[in-house]
């Protein structure tokens, strides 16, 4: 029997958009006990838990020389640390994990430990990402500050804080660019960290055959587009398709999800951040009547239109070969 | 050596054992022959890519197929490339 992983959490968000707030009252709550948290600076943070670890952000380029595919040392050693420590019960027992990266922190070599690294993945598995935006600056960071718009891109959870002190139409707004860049995410509004982790952390994506998306004002801009597909995708293909994409394109494709159609009985599961996909998924049924692939991008300077000619392009001479 | 595709960590290779690792081969020659390049299988467990002038790398899994055909064409290879899509289209439409 494969023993039960456990679920790890990455908190990230621009620098004083309330992680720490966030982090503080959840792990007040009774729901969040057996929770170990990793923090980048011990100092800064008045953590009152009995599981609280600092790292320092070591990062290792690995050879491709590629920033999203750096491999967090320090957090791969924290982590493996952790786990070999509880089955000696040198520390209280844990089941939940939570990360907290710094505010300048890119995510994506974060994710990249978390499913490449051979021990821990093993041991751990990513749950969600909640990343916090505040309401107040928000909306400056992310036309100024590339790591905040990435760190929007590649959350499942979106997390606004700080909304009692700012603008009705700021959050409105806020809200409104946050829904652009990452429609795929649940959108919560938070006030001084308070939310029931039941519902912070389980929220369910909303299905991407839902979202309603638009045409980005300008395509520089990350703007999310989705692609349908009523045939059939052959699986092989896309990945060869999906890899070559990721190589050539993957600074500016921060993020694909979606549900795909390969034929079988339910569909399959696709969810990456730049270069890193997560272990594709089966389901064992679809949800709905409704069998169309469904593909949401998160990109700059690439177009909807080239996207799906190029799949479609790959997924036909797949038929052939 | 054994079927290595069936130990591949890699995401587009975990399923579909040898048919598919077949098929993975064939299309992704249909791609790098557009940039002078093909790829082999090497009994199941790496690809070697070769050039027309003899030189040749050996890479693991398909996600880094890509990065060392740039290397040996000496540009990128973009699946969004108007006339690979165009040049697969024809093929399609065969």
């Amino acid at each position: 029997m494969t023993p039960r992983k456990h679920p790890v959490t990455l908190l990230t968000g621009f620098l004083g958009s309330g992680k720490t707030t966030l982090l503080r009252r959840l792990l007040e709550h009774p729901g969040m006990g057996e929770t170990a948290v990793i923090v980048n600076e011990l100092g800064e943070v008045p953590l009152d838990h009995h599981l609280v670890r600092a790292v320092d952000e070591r990062t290792v380029v690995l050879a491709s020389g590629c920033v999203c595919c750096t491999m967090r040392g320090d957090l791969a050693e924290e982590l493996r640390d952790l786990f070999s420590r509880r089955i000696r019960y040198e520390i209280p027992d844990f089941h939940r994990v939570v990360v907290e990266t710094t505010g300048l922190a890119d995510p994506a070599p974060v994710l990249y430990t978390l499913l490449t690294e051979p021990v821990v993945r093993h041991h751990f598995e990513l749950e969600c990402v909640v990343t916090t935006v505040d309401s107040v600056n928000g909306l400056d960071q992310l036309e100024r500050q590339p790591e905040s718009v990435k760190q929007a891109a590649v959350a499942d959870r979106l997390v606004v804080t700080k909304a009692d002190i700012a603008a009705p139409e700021d959050v409105e707004a806020l809200e409104g660019r946050l829904r652009t860049i990452n429609p795929a995410a649940a959108l919560l509004r938070v006030e001084f960290g308070d939310v029931d982790p039941a519902i912070l952390l389980r929220a369910a994506d909303r299905d991407p055959r839902e979202l309603d998306l638009e045409p980005p004002a300008h395509t520089g801009h990350v703007h999310a587009f989705s692609i349908e597909l009523d045939e059939e995708v052959d699986w092989t293909a896309f990945g060869v398709w999906l890899t070559m994409l990721l190589q050539s394109r993957g600074q500016d494709v921060l993020r694909v999800k979606g549900l795909v159609n390969t034929g079988g009985d339910g569909p399959l599961v696709l969810n990456g951040v730049q270069h890193v996909i997560h272990p594709p998924e089966h389901l064992p049924a679809w949800p709905d009547a409704d069998r169309r692939s469904r593909l949401v991008f998160i990109a700059r300077g690439v177009s909807r239109e080239e996207v799906e000619r190029s799949l479609r392009a790959f997924n036909r001479a797949a038929a052939l070969v | 050596m054994l079927c290595g595709a069936l130990m591949s960590d890699h995401w587009a290779e975990q399923s579909g054992g040898y048919r598919a690792r077949k098929a993975r081969v064939k299309l992704m020659n249909r791609v790098l022959g557009h940039y002078g390049l093909s790829v082999d299988d090497w009994a199941g467990a790496v690809y070697t890519l070769h050039d027309r002038k003899g030189s040749s790398v050996v890479v693991q899994d398909v996600g880094s197929v890509w990065q060392a055909a740039e290397g040996l064409a000496g540009r990128p290879l973009d699946p969004l490339d108007g006339d690979l899509v165009a040049s697969l289209e024809r093929v399609a439409a065969r």
